[in-house]
């Protein structure tokens, strides 16, 4: 099986990494790099848990062979906060973890690092997305604890927060 | 789905606050089992039966041993003796040995460097069977037989457990009933598809002691039943939970993994790491029993029941599990909701080829709780009373005893009930202009922890040890287990308003068989009723040395000393902080160290299976569903729940909430969409999350929820339960929507489509009571 170096940039610092070529984003991320902020819920691409971003863009971490990714930009749940506070240099949070944590959208958490990666691309490209846009992103998206309503309204009190923040 | 808490009614909690391991979930700094990596970890990858029944005639390890980077290889069987969550049923050796009785059943496991090779070597294991027909329904057996019991050694055959029991004179109700009526339904199975897969790192320490991380609701129990299977005494084995991504009932045992992983560790000297993929969770399950269930009542002219009869026929699955337990509690808490002077059980739970079945939230009362629910709208039709009506004239009341002498302590489910009635403007639905659209109630109860511990002993069931350090910081000690539920915020809050100190001040330490007392696990909805009720024990005693302290100090009287906030108030102005208090009740007494334990009460029954049904406290629900069903293509749209519960004292507000919402939507899940079922060969109809469909945040409809609080005498600070409750009405609810709306009587789960469109099929007649 093919095994060669794939340089990444996670979390804004340069990897190289020694891997089989078909070994997924996923498990590089988990196993190679120690990330273990993303979580493996299905590994299929069902669940939405092991999103991450690549180029700004949320993937699948668990359906990204990771010479795919080769030379990208990677940012994963544990670089979120820096990756916001590039913007905003006050808070090495983003105001979608204080969301969550705040307005109750975490319970047993597994699910979360994935919901926050698609939420942050959503407020990202929509200043205040609708309760529709919210449920059309993040629909691949499974939580089993919540009932989801909490996670709708961390989101909508984020982008509240956002916009005070400017 | 509306935004906003507008749809949250609440009394007043004692915290509002977050929950005190959120940050470290949202910055991925918690570690879940999966996430932990030892020096020199080795992973493990399981080898499964691809036959539902099958005799193992060989098991080659050897060229897999041969394979690059494995480091061993163990086959069947796991354990020294069988092993099972209940000391009386236990019948599991955690790797198949001379038979394969489900589908996914491990019966060897691998241990390589990388999870690759592990995965590569697990494939080159060399098993030939001899293929046996599958046993795929309750009691075939019977009909067939020829046909090879699961278990052939055991003189009952398939059946595992019958059981009957009566209270009072149920013929007697019977004779001279104003009306009768008769019900069945079938109750598909379900699992609990917690979001992390089940995932556990062993280890054999070269000193010959047992060091296991794993993800489960149960360390205490898993200890056990490992010393078990393992042969070695329970005090060389230390299990701890990991975080748990979730649980639902789902990680309440040991399972084959854990022992494996242990095992291979011996094997090759190096924790061994096992995690499961999502298709082996769905084959190790323990979830949902299938249950065929009939009830016959009888009433009076005034819409009061004389007396109830039911039956239901569980199918288990391949082993024993939790399934004693679950048997009872299809029969035990019909009378906890509806005061039945006379009650006939019967049921009989059977093993079958399929993966075990086990406790799921709602644990074995969620099925007899459809058919109940179900079973009395029709009678409210029978009858012409409304039926929230009907239901109100039959209410168990508050501080009662059952007739199957179960103690009902407070009830606030009158007031569920007025609740949803007024807030759903129940009564004017039959004047709304929709066609196909309808509304449908139903209630429930719940206990606050099982009365009985799982092996029987007159033992605290919660033991809490409490330390405050020189610097004013508190240690809790609590063998609980957060599972995502929010136990360990619930110990803080009530730590904090037991000692009146800032929960900045506490630290909790959770869940470690090693260095916490005994708390028997997360299950049965009992954490907060009795973990609870030992630690303000703790604190109580802990307060009680502060005090003793600051009076000999200052020469206080005790009556005179007021705690207000941190600070202990004296006679003329004077004061004392807490941190002073502490540094003198050291210097007085030395480390200062507290414990607390709780016992339940003793059950007032004295029949055999009186143990399943007490609790110390019950909580209660009410539901109503507003649906719509469309008679082209059979799809029932949820519009609107409005769901009432009372948890009794509510001790974190958001914690409460959640687990009401999770507890719906997975209810919703159960009626509309989810089944574990099993082709005719035996198979998993779709072992993944495209198989076996669990809501989405597409799915939700709006769910308001009011919290009527009625506090008990018996819970910490009067708090009840509220984790698995709220699920049961959700399902009769939709189903008697669904009957509102187009008039169909539905008589099984999940609702989908097929049936519904059956059901309005104009051929299948409208079954009459």
């Amino acid at each position: 099986m093919a095994e060669g170096f794939v340089a990444l940039t996670v979390n804004g610092s340069i990897q190289g990494v020694w891997v089989r070529e078909s070994a997924t984003l996923l498990q590089v991320l988990r196993e190679v790099l120690g990330l273990t902020g993303t979580k493996n819920g299905c590994e299929t691409g069902q669940c939405g848990s092991c999103t991450i971003w690549i180029d700004g863009a949320p993937r699948l971490a668990c359906l990204t062979p990771v010479g795919l990714a080769a030379g990208s930009q990677i940012t994963t749940v544990e670089g979120l906060g820096a990756w916001w506070q590039e913007s905003h240099p006050s808070s090495p949070y983003h105001p979608l973890q204080t969301a969550f944590v705040e307005f109750g959208a975490v319970q047993c958490g597994f699910c979360t690092p994935g919901m926050l990666m698609a939420a942050a691309a959503l407020l990202r490209d929509v200043k205040f997305p609708t309760v529709e846009e919210i449920r059309e992103r993040l629909a691949g998206h499974l939580c089993r604890c919540t009932g989801y309503e909490q996670i709708v309204r961390a989101i909508r009190e984020a982008a509240v927060a956002e916009v005070k923040e400017l | 789905m509306s935004a906003g808490t507008s749809d949250l009614v609440t009394p007043k909690a004692l915290s509002v606050g977050h929950r005190i391991d959120a940050w470290a979930k949202v910055t991925g700094q918690a570690l879940y089992a999966d996430d932990i990596r030892w020096p020199n970890m080795a992973y493990g990858v399981l080898v499964a039966s691809p036959y539902p029944h099958a005799r193992i005639l060989t098991v080659d390890l050897e060229p897999a041993k041969a394979m690059v980077g494995v480091l061993a290889a163990v086959a069947g069987p796991g354990s020294v003796t069988p092993y099972g969550i209940m000391p009386s049923t236990q019948d599991e050796q955690a790797l198949a040995t001379d038979k394969v009785v489900y589908l996914g059943e491990p019966l060897a496991a691998i241990a390589a460097t990388t999870l690759e090779a592990a995965r590569n070597a697990a494939r080159q294991v060399r098993c030939e069977y001899e293929v046996l027909k599958p046993v795929l329904r309750p009691g075939i057996g019977k009909e067939k037989p020829g046909m090879e019991p699961v278990h052939p050694d055991r003189p009952q055959r398939d059946l595992f457990k019958e059981v009957e029991l009566e209270f009072g004179d149920t013929a007697q109700g019977f004779f001279k009933a104003f009306e009768t009526a008769e019900d069945t339904f079938f109750y598909q199975g379900n699992t609990h598809v917690a979001m992390e897969p089940h995932s556990a790192l062993g280890y054999w320490t070269p000193e010959g002691r047992v060091e296991l991380i794993t993800a489960t609701q149960t360390p205490h129990y898993v200890q056990r039943e490992l010393a078990l299977a393992l042969g070695i005494a329970s005090y060389r084995i230390r299990v701890r939970a990991s975080v748990v991504g979730g649980g639902f009932g789902g990680k309440s045992e040991l399972f084959p993994h854990e022992i494996a992983a242990v095992l291979l560790s011996r094997a090759c000297g190096r924790p061994v790491k096992i995690t499961l993929s999502r298709e082996e969770v769905f084959y190790a399950h323990r979830g949902r029993h299938p249950v065929s269930m009939r009830v016959k009542t009888a009433w009076d002219e005034n819409g009061r029941i004389r007396a109830m009869d039911f039956g239901s026929v569980l199918d288990g699955g391949a082993y024993a599990s939790y399934g004693l337990a679950t048997t009872y509690y299809t029969g035990a808490l019909q009378t906890v909701t509806y005061a039945i002077p006379r009650y006939h059980f019967h049921a009989a739970r059977w093993y079958t080829n399929k993966p075990p079945c086990g406790p799921k939230r709602g644990h074995g009362t969620t099925q007899p709780r459809a058919l109940v629910e179900v079973h009395f709208d029709r009678v409210a039709r029978a009858l012409g009373i409304d039926p929230i009506e009907l239901r109100r004239r039959n209410l168990t009341p508050g501080y009662s005893l059952t007739v199957n002498a179960l103690e009902v302590g407070s009830s606030g489910l009158e007031a569920c009930l007025n609740r949803v009635e007024v807030l759903s403007n129940w009564h004017t639905r039959h004047s709304r202009p929709e066609p196909d659209r309808g509304l449908g109630f139903a209630c429930s109860a719940y206990l606050s922890g099982a009365g009985l511990p799982i092996y029987w002993n007159p033992l605290p069931h919660s033991g809490v040890r409490m330390a405050v350090n020189r610097d004013g910081g508190v240690q809790v000690f609590s063998g609980l287990t957060d599972i995502g539920q929010g136990a360990e915020t619930m110990l803080t809050v009530l730590v904090a308003k037991a000692l009146g100190i800032n929960p900045d001040r506490i630290r909790v330490y959770t869940a470690d068989t090693g260095t916490t007392p005994v708390d028997l696990g997360s299950y049965s909805s009992r954490v907060s009723m009795m973990a609870g009720n030992a630690v303000l024990e703790a604190a109580q005693r802990m307060r009680q040395i502060l005090t003793d302290s600051v009076c000999s100090r200052t020469g206080a009287n005790p009556s005179q000393v007021i705690q207000v906030g941190e600070l202990f108030e004296l006679q003329g102005d004077q004061t004392v902080t807490f941190t002073q208090a502490v540094l003198w009740a050291e210097e007085d007494v030395g480390p200062l160290t507290t414990f607390g334990g709780y016992t339940p009460p003793k059950a007032v029954g004295r029949y055999k299976g009186a143990g399943v049904g007490p609790s110390p406290a019950y909580s209660f629900t009410a539901c109503v569903a507003d649906v719509s069903v469309d008679r082209e293509d059979g799809q029932v749209r949820v519009h609107q729940l409005w769901v009432a519960h009372d948890p009794g004292t509510v001790l974190h507000a958001p914690s409460v909430e959640g687990q009401i919402r999770g507890g719906v939507v997975m209810g919703l899940g159960e009626v509309l969409m989810e089944r574990q079922s099993f082709n005719p060969d035996g198979r998993h109809r779709g072992p993944h999350l495209l198989g076996y469909p669990i809501p989405t945040i597409q799915d939700i409809p709006p769910i308001t929820i009011a919290v009527v609080g009625e506090p008990d005498p018996k819970g910490p600070m009067g708090a009840k339960e509220v984790g698995q409750g709220p699920l049961n009405p959700v399902i009769p609810a939709v189903i008697n929507a669904i009957s509102d709306a187009v008039g169909i009587d539905l008589n099984e789960t999940p609702v989908t489509p097929d049936k519904v469109l059956k059901g309005l099929d104009p051929k299948s007649r409208r079954k009459g009571l």
